[in-house]
C-alpha cells in the first residue's frame, strides 16, 4: 500500500481516534503530510515480512505541547537530522521509519520524513494508541535500550541521550523540549527487524488506523455506530461535553471532563479523568473503563475524535471505549501503564468484561 | 417625549434582502423585502426605503447589516484584491507553505506570492529566530507593483506582535501605501487558520469599503444618520470601522442571525431552526438561545479556518430549486424566480411550484400547474425526505425536537416533518435574519497564552475578562452591561514552566449612549 493523496486522509482520522485524546492535532499531521507526498512523492508502506531481518528501524515522532504544535509547525528537515545522527552513532543504515505512537498526529510524522528521505514507513508502532510518557512503548516491554535517543529542533540543534532507565529519558527529554520552545523531534528504541517481529512492537498499527478512518469517512448513516461495530466498542454515553477542568502538574495536562447524557442516557453524567490522553471513564464510583484500554471522545455527527486540546463546553460527543493491544494486558504492560501507574487505586479490568461490545 | 430609540435591521442574502424596524424593547414596527439587484447597493436601497416609510427616521440611531457579500466574493472569486504572503516562522513551518490546501483557482486570483521569512515567536516569548529583515525587503521588491494588498503571519503572534509589527514597518516603506492585514489582530492560536483568515481578510478590503460605501448612499438617500453595524460569523455585531478594517469577520453572518432570529421570535432558546432561502437551506440548533458552535474550524470557500461559526447543515435546496424528473436540483432560478416559475408566467418547475400545488404556499396562478402533479408531487415529497435527513443530522439524540421554520421558503416544511415534535411558524419568520441582525450583541474575544506568575492562574484569567471585555466596548457595546460569556483555559502539555491558553469572550447589548463609548466614565 501507499501513502499519498488518497489514503492520508483516511490514517489522520484512524490516528485521532486511536489517541485516546491525546498524540497531537491530526489537521496540521494531515496538511504536512499531504504536502510532502506532492513535493517528494508516496511514501511506501511495508509489513515487517518485506524489510531485511538486521534492518534497523527508526521510531520517531514529536514530544512537546500540542498547542504548540499547531502553530511552531515543523520545518520537515526534522527526520532526516535523527537519522543521519541514529545512523552514525549505529554505524548502519536505518531501512524503514515507525511511529512510536500511531496516535495523534505523530502517527503521521514518520510519513512527512520519510517521503524526504526516500524511505518506507513500516507498518507497525509502538503503542497501537497514545500515551503520555516515552517508556510507554511495546519495545521497552521487550526489553529493548531506549539508548541512545536522539533529539532535534526546527534549528538544526541536535542532542544524543544515553539515560539510565526509561524514566530518566522522559524526564531529560521534557527538559529539553522547554528548551527549544515546548516542542521536539526525537528517535529512541530503535530496533531491528528481527527484534519487531519477534513482537517488540504492534503490529499492523498504520493499516488499521487508515481502516477506522476509511469506515468512518464512507459511514452512509450514522459514522459513530459503524465505528463502534467495526473497533467492538463499548458506547459509555452520548450527550454533551458540561464541564472542562484542565491543569498542569509536572509538565502534565492533568483534569477531567464532565460529560452529561441526552436522549436515551438522560440522566447519566460520566467523568473522565486525563493526563494528555484519556485515562479512566467513571460515572460515580464506578469505572466505567479504564487505562490502557482506549477511551476516545467522538463527536455523535461525524465522529471525528476530539482531542482533549480541543474538549468544549457544548460539544455534543459521544464516548467510546475498546480494547488495547494485548501487550498492555500482560504483567509489565500493566505496570508501565496500567491505572495504578499513573495513579489510581484501581485493578484493571478488560473494556469487554465491564460491557457488551457492539 | 420621544427620544432616539429604534434600530433598523438588515440582511442582505443573495436571492432576498430584507429590512426591519425595531423599537428598543425589541419590537417589529415595520419590514419589507425586496429582491436582491445584481449591484446590491439598490436592493439595499430599495429594502430600507420600504422599512422606514410610515416611520420617523430621526428616531432611528442604529442600523445592523447581515451579509453574505464577502462570501460571495470568495466563493465566487470576483473583487478580491491580489495579496503578498509573508510568513514569519523560518527555520520552522517549511513543512506546510502558505496557501498549501487552498482551491488552485481561489490561490491563482488571490496571491501575489508567498514567502516563508526567519522570525517568529515562541509560545514563552522569546524569538524562534531573528527576524530576516534583508528577506523581507527583498520579497517586497519582488512583489512591488503585483501586490495590492499584504498579510503578515508571525508564529505565536497572539503571544507578541512584535516580529509582525517591524514586518510592517519594512514594508510599508518598500511598497507605500498598501493595506497590510497583521495576523495578530484578526485569529487566535493555530497558525495555518490565523494565516488563512488574514490572506482573506487582505483580499477582502476593496469589498468590505465597496459595501460599506453602498450602505452609507442607502442610508444618507432614505435621510438616517445611524450608527452602522456589520454581523460577525458567531452572531454578534461590530462597528462600521471595524468591519472595513476586518472583512473576513462578516463571512458566514447570516445563518447566525437566522438562529437567533428564530430564538426572537418564537421565545424558544432551544429548538432546530430550519432556513429556507431561495436557493439554499442551512439547518442549525438553538441551544440556550444561541446558536450551537461547530466543535471543528469551519472551512470557507475550501478554506479552513477557525472561525466559531453555527453548527450547521446546509442543503442544496430552496424556493427557486429546480424541479426535474427524479432529481430536485441543485440549481436554482434564484432572483429570477418571479419569471421563471411556473406560477408566475414561466417555464421552469420550481420547488415553489411544486409548493402551490401541495397546497403550502398560496401563490401567483395556480391553475397553470395543471398536468404537472406527478413531477411536482413527487418533487414535495423528495423535498420532505430531504429535510427530515437534513433534521437528523444535526439532532445528537432520536428523539423529536420542536423545529422553527424561517426564511422566504419556511411553507415548504411540512407540517408533520419526520423527526419534529412540532413545527413553529412564527409571525414574520420571512425576515427572521434582519430581526436577528438587529438584536445581535455587541462581543470581544481574547485568545492568548499566560505565563503564570504570582498571582496564578486567577490574574491571567481576570487580565483576560478584562481585555475582552475592553474590546466589546471599543466595539461599541455598552460597558456597563458587557459581560463575559465564554472562558476557556488550556494548559499546555507537557512544559515544565507553568503556561496556559485562556479564551475569553465577553458580550453585551449595544451602547445606547454613545458619546460615552470608549471613554473612561468619570464621577465628579
Amino acid at each position: 500500500m501507499l501513502l499519498d493523496g488518497s489514503t492520508l486522509p483516511a490514517l489522520a482520522r484512524g490516528c485521532a481516534i486511536l489517541g485516546a485524546g491525546g498524540g497531537g492535532d491530526t489537521a496540521v499531521g494531515l496538511l504536512a503530510g499531504l504536502q510532502a507526498v506532492e513535493d517528494f512523492g508516496p511514501v511506501p508502506l511495508v509489513d515487517l515480512e518485506e524489510l531485511p531481518e538486521d534492518g534497523l528501524i527508526m521510531p520517531a515522532g514529536g514530544v512537546g505541547a500540542p498547542t504548540v504544535s499547531i502553530e511552531k509547525i515543523e520545518s520537515g528537515e526534522e527526520g532526516g537530522r535523527l537519522r543521519e545522527a541514529v545512523e552514525a552513532i549505529r554505524d548502519r543504515p536505518v531501512v524503514a521509519l515507525m511511529a512510536g505512537e500511531i496516535g495523534g498526529s505523530n502517527g503521521i510524522i514518520p510519513t512527512i520524513w520519510a517521503a524526504r528521505l526516500g524511505l518506507p514507513v513500516v507498518d507497525a508502532d509502538g503503542m497501537g494508541r497514545a500515551f503520555p510518557e516515552i517508556p510507554q512503548v511495546a519495545m521497552e516491554i521487550a526489553g529493548i535500550s531506549p539508548n541512545p535517543a536522539v533529539m532535534t529542533d526546527e534549528r538544526g540543534n541536535v542532542i544524543v541521550f544515553r539515560a539510565t532507565d526509561g524514566d530518566w529519558m522522559e524526564r531529560m527529554e521534557r527538559a529539553a523540549a522547554v528548551e527549544f520552545g515546548g516542542m521536539a523531534w526525537s528517535s529512541e528504541y530503535q530496533l531491528t527487524v528481527a527484534e519487531a517481529r519477534d513482537g517488540a512492537v504492534v503490529n499492523h498499527a498504520v493499516s488499521l488506523a487508515i481502516r477506522l478512518g476509511t469506515v468512518v469517512m464512507e459511514a452512509e448513516h450514522d459514522p459513530v455506530d459503524t465505528l463502534a461495530r467495526e473497533i467492538r466498542a463499548a458506547r459509555l454515553i452520548a450527550g454533551k461535553v458540561v464541564d472542562v477542568e484542565r491543569r498542569t502538574t509536572a509538565g502534565f495536562v492533568r483534569g477531567a471532563v464532565a460529560i452529561e447524557g441526552l436522549g436515551p442516557d438522560a440522566g447519566r453524567t460520566l467523568r473522565l479523568e486525563i493526563q494528555n490522553e484519556n485515562l479512566v471513564a467513571l460515572e460515580g464510583d464506578r469505572a466505567l473503563a479504564m487505562v490502557p484500554d482506549i477511551i476516545s471522545v467522538l463527536d455523535s455527527q461525524s465522529a471525528e475524535a476530539i482531542s482533549t486540546e480541543r474538549a468544549r463546553y457544548g460539544q455534543r460527543v459521544t464516548v467510546i471505549a475498546f480494547p488495547c493491544d494485548p501487550i498492555w494486558r500482560t504483567a509489565r504492560g500493566l505496570e508501565l501503564a496500567g491505572p495504578r501507574h499513573f495513579g489510581y487505586d484501581l485493578d484493571y479490568v478488560p473494556v469487554e468484561e465491564l460491557h457488551d461490545l457492539a | 417625549m420621544t427620544s432616539p430609540d429604534l434600530r433598523l435591521g438588515v440582511d442582505v442574502g443573495g436571492t432576498n434582502t430584507d429590512a426591519v424596524v425595531l423599537d428598543a424593547d425589541d419590537r417589529l414596527l415595520a419590514k419589507a423585502k425586496v429582491t436582491t439587484t445584481s449591484d446590491v447597493t439598490s436592493g439595499i436601497d430599495a429594502a430600507i426605503g420600504e422599512a422606514v416609510e410610515g416611520v420617523d427616521r430621526a428616531r432611528i440611531t442604529h442600523a445592523m447589516f447581515g451579509t453574505t457579500h464577502a462570501t460571495n466574493a470568495v466563493l465566487e472569486r470576483r473583487g478580491l484584491r491580489r495579496v503578498a504572503v509573508f510568513r514569519l516562522g523560518g527555520p520552522a513551518t517549511h513543512a506546510i507553505r502558505p496557501l498549501f490546501g487552498w482551491p488552485s483557482d481561489l490561490r491563482e486570483v488571490v496571491s501575489a506570492g508567498e514567502r516563508i521569512i526567519d522570525g517568529g515567536i515562541e509560545f514563552d516569548g522569546r524569538e524562534l529566530s531573528p527576524l530576516d529583515r534583508d528577506a523581507i525587503v527583498r520579497f517586497a521588491g519582488e512583489v512591488a507593483g503585483r501586490a495590492e494588498s499584504v498579510a503578515i503571519t508571525s508564529v505565536f503572534a497572539p503571544v507578541s506582535d512584535e516580529h509582525e509589527r517591524a514586518a510592517e514597518e519594512l514594508v510599508r516603506k518598500e511598497l507605500g501605501d498598501v493595506p497590510i492585514s497583521l495576523s495578530s489582530t484578526i485569529g487566535s492560536v493555530g497558525l495555518l487558520e490565523r494565516e488563512n483568515a488574514t490572506v482573506l481578510n487582505a483580499a477582502l478590503v476593496d469589498v468590505a469599503r465597496g459595501v460599506a460605501g453602498a450602505i452609507g448612499g442607502a442610508l444618507a438617500a432614505h435621510g438616517l444618520a445611524p450608527v452602522a453595524f456589520f454581523a460577525q460569523n458567531d452572531g454578534t455585531l461590530m462597528d462600521l470601522e471595524f468591519a472595513i478594517a476586518f472583512p473576513v469577520l462578516t463571512i458566514g453572518s447570516g445563518p447566525a442571525n437566522s438562529i437567533r432570529g428564530a430564538a426572537y421570535l418564537t421565545g424558544r432558546s432551544d429548538a432546530i431552526v430550519i432556513d429556507v432561502g431561495g436557493t439554499s437551506t442551512d439547518v442549525g440548533v438553538l441551544v440556550n438561545g444561541f446558536p450551537r458552535e461547530s466543535s471543528f474550524g469551519v472551512e470557507i470557500g475550501g478554506i479552513r479556518t477557525n472561525f466559531r461559526m453555527p453548527d450547521l447543515v446546509t442543503i442544496a435546496l430552496g424556493g427557486g430549486t429546480v424541479v426535474r424528473e427524479n432529481a430536485l436540483g441543485p440549481d436554482s432560478v434564484g432572483y429570477r424566480i418571479g419569471e421563471e416559475a411556473l406560477v408566475f408566467g414561466g417555464s421552469t418547475p420550481t420547488l415553489t411550484d411544486a409548493g402551490v400545488r401541495a397546497g403550502r404556499f398560496v401563490l401567483g396562478d395556480a391553475a397553470r400547474l395543471r398536468a404537472r402533479d406527478d413531477l411536482l408531487l413527487e418533487a414535495i415529497a423528495r423535498s420532505d425526505a430531504t429535510l427530515a435527513d437534513a433534521i437528523d443530522r444535526v439532532k445528537v439524540s432520536r428523539e423529536p425536537a420542536p423545529v422553527v421554520a424561517v426564511g422566504g421558503g419556511a411553507p415548504l416544511v411540512p407540517d408533520d416533518l419526520a423527526g419534529s415534535s412540532e413545527v413553529l411558524r412564527p409571525d414574520h419568520a420571512d425576515v427572521a435574519n434582519a430581526i436577528g441582525a438587529a438584536i445581535a450583541s455587541v462581543s470581544g474575544e481574547v485568545d492568548r497564552i499566560f505565563h503564570l506568575g504570582p498571582g496564578g492562574r486567577e490574574a491571567a484569567v481576570a487580565e483576560a475578562s478584562q481585555d475582552a471585555v475592553d474590546r466589546a466596548v471599543a466595539a461599541g457595546a455598552a460597558s456597563d452591561t458587557v459581560e463575559v460569556v465564554d472562558i476557556e483555559e488550556v494548559p499546555l502539555a507537557y512544559l515544565t514552566h507553568p503556561a496556559v491558553r485562556i479564551r475569553v469572550k465577553a458580550a453585551g447589548p449595544l451602547a445606547w449612549e454613545l458619546t460615552s463609548r470608549g471613554t473612561p466614565e468619570e464621577e465628579p
